[in-house]
């Protein structure tokens, strides 16, 4: 990428952060990758020749994968297997590791997210993430769901960041069950809705993408169902990454499966695909549940 | 890969449906066999035993059914295992269908051993051991795998077919030279059906084990050879229809 290319990427990056974060997807035609795909759906994300190590051993292995646009894509493999890492490398969460690198890159629109010039804090905001155990901030309900669109400036307005909370809370299902005590600790709900909480709070600072790490394995199955069942309404307006041991559940929730492998992108394609017809042995023996 | 599950009672339960389907295709493979044997030797003896050993095969589909129920609740099957019990429960519907023709032929063989003999009886115990054929290689090619000896199995339906057209030509102009053939010949005329629809029972078998190995369905066409449904054959000395004297 040009310096100048880069220059406009950035304004791009400044344009969607003034809330149309639909500016960027307009233009992605001139970049081969982001259209390059057997079926007809747009392509949100592509990684390319994508390896990571950590200090001196590679965990990933030349990744090349595209993520459709709102859809859901589910990363499965066994532990160890680099979906996790790769899935971090998505909004540069590896960067925070130290001894941590990688080559390849990684395209959001068309625009490569290792480049300079790129703000992480921003491109974060646009790429927002849920992990394994919810860690709501140490906060109330209403302020873990505000802190975000407050240090972003998204409401000019006591009214609008009122608007925002409550907002989230209802598309995540959680309104009704809080709105007597918005002001009580988020701590102070049942795990399953504290991870809703997470949600909430990853939307409500208008992301694209919002990456899941684990997001139900702390979770009974009836807040799994409720978690999944918000995964479904969000894939409308947002593209979901999920990583999950829990194959039944890419099976139901995802659209895309890709099976990791002792760090290799080993097969990739439709879920029910991967899940009734797999090509590759190892993806077979994986999900079959056989010595791999 | 290696084929064993890390979970030793989930292999135990697949090895479970598979011997019951390979038993159900056996007992009707047996079944189909002795209907015929009837028929050859006009043993009504024979084929009323055969008659009331479909209750067997009945018994065995039941079984099958409820233990791939049991698989797919509990185990979650997926991938070649999940397209094995899929195969298993439509593979012992068909087996169960071919346990009913076997017996009807055997019902028939009963009334076909009282009437007068026709000749083209002999034709049925060919056509009965290649569908029987049939089915003997469709339940290896399941038991080992083998999604080019079901295609091969899927190929030989034709045959029967062609076999099928003839006797139903023959039985036709047997039926007009005298009418005392026509009980018999009618019977057996169902008879070469049942034993037919068998062979399509086979041939459904046989796309399933290529489903159940390979994954994807089969989806080349298959030469159909049965024209009987379209056959005319007109009685000697008949005027053609058109006026014009045979």
């Amino acid at each position: 990428m040009t310096f100048l290319e880069g220059q406009a990427e950035r304004q791009g990056i400044a344009i969607g952060a003034s809330g149309d974060t639909r500016v960027r997807s307009a233009s992605p035609a001139a970049h081969p990758a982001t259209v390059a795909t057997s079926e007809e759906t747009p392509i949100k994300m592509t990684a390319r020749k994508l390896s990571v190590f950590y200090g001196e051993k590679q965990a990933l292995f030349d990744v090349s994968l595209d993520i459709p646009d709102r859809q859901i894509m589910a990363f499965i493999g066994p532990s160890g297997c680099g979906k996790s890492t790769f899935l971090r490398s998505l909004n540069r969460m590896n960067d925070t590791i130290a001894g941590c690198t990688m080559t390849g890159e990684v395209m959001v629109d068309g625009i490569n997210i290792y480049d300079r010039v790129v703000d992480v804090v921003e491109l974060r905001r646009r790429i927002g993430m849920v992990f394994q155990k919810p860690n709501p901030f140490p906060k109330s309900i209403y302020d873990n769901v505000a802190y975000g669109p407050r240090i972003h400036g998204l409401a000019s307005s006591k009214e609008e960041l009122d608007e925002i909370v409550q907002t989230c809370l209802a598309r995540t299902g959680l309104l009704d069950e809080v709105s007597t005590r918005l002001h009580e600790p988020g701590t102070s709900l049942s795990g399953g809705q504290q991870q809703r909480l997470c949600i909430a709070r990853a939307i409500a600072v208008s992301p694209d993408i919002i990456l899941m790490d684990e997001p139900c394995s702390a979770l009974d199955p009836i807040a799994t169902a409720r978690v999944e069942e918000l995964m479904q309404e969000l894939q409308k307006n947002y593209t979901i990454v999920i990583v999950t041991h829990n194959m039944q559940q890419a099976a139901r929730v995802s659209q895309r499966t890709a099976f990791f492998h002792l760090g290799t992108l080993v097969e990739w394609g439709m879920t029910e695909q991967i899940f009734t017809s797999p090509v590759d042995d190892r993806t077979q023996g994986y999900i079959t549940g056989r010595y791999g | 890969m290696s084929s064993e599950h890390i979970v030793k009672s989930y292999d135990e339960e697949l090895n479970h449906l598979n011997e019951a389907i390979l038993k159900m295709g056996g007992l009707a493979e047996a079944q189909l066999a002795d209907a015929i044997e009837a028929i050859a030797v006009r043993d009504p003896e024979l084929a009323s035993e055969t008659m009331r050993g479909d209750v067997k095969i009945d018994a065995l589909e039941a079984a099958v059914d409820h233990q791939a129920v049991r698989l797919l609740a509990l185990r979650q099957p997926m991938a070649k295992d999940l397209r094995t019990i899929i195969a298993a429960l439509k593979i012992s519907a068909a087996i169960e269908r071919i346990g009913d023709y076997a017996a009807n032929v055997a019902k028939r063989a009963i009334v076909l051993s009282e009437a007068r003999p026709v000749r083209p009886v002999h034709a049925i115990p060919r056509m009965g051991r290649l569908v029987q054929r049939m089915i003997k290689d469709v339940l290896d090619a399941y038991t080992e795998g083998d999604a080019v000896k079901a295609k091969a199995v899927w190929l030989k339906d034709a045959d029967v077919d062609d076999l099928y057209n003839s006797l139903f030509r023959e039985v036709l102009t047997y039926m007009m030279e005298d009418p005392r053939n026509i009980t018999a010949c009618t019977h057996l005329l169902f008879i070469a059906k049942n034993i037919e629809r068998i062979g399509d029972h086979a041939t459904n078998m046989a796309e399933l084990v290529y489903y159940m190995v390979v994954g994807t369905p089969l989806l080349e066409t298959r030469p159909k050879g049965d024209d009987a449904s379209y056959t005319m054959v007109e009685p000697p000395g008949r005027t053609d229809g058109k006026g014009n004297a045979d």
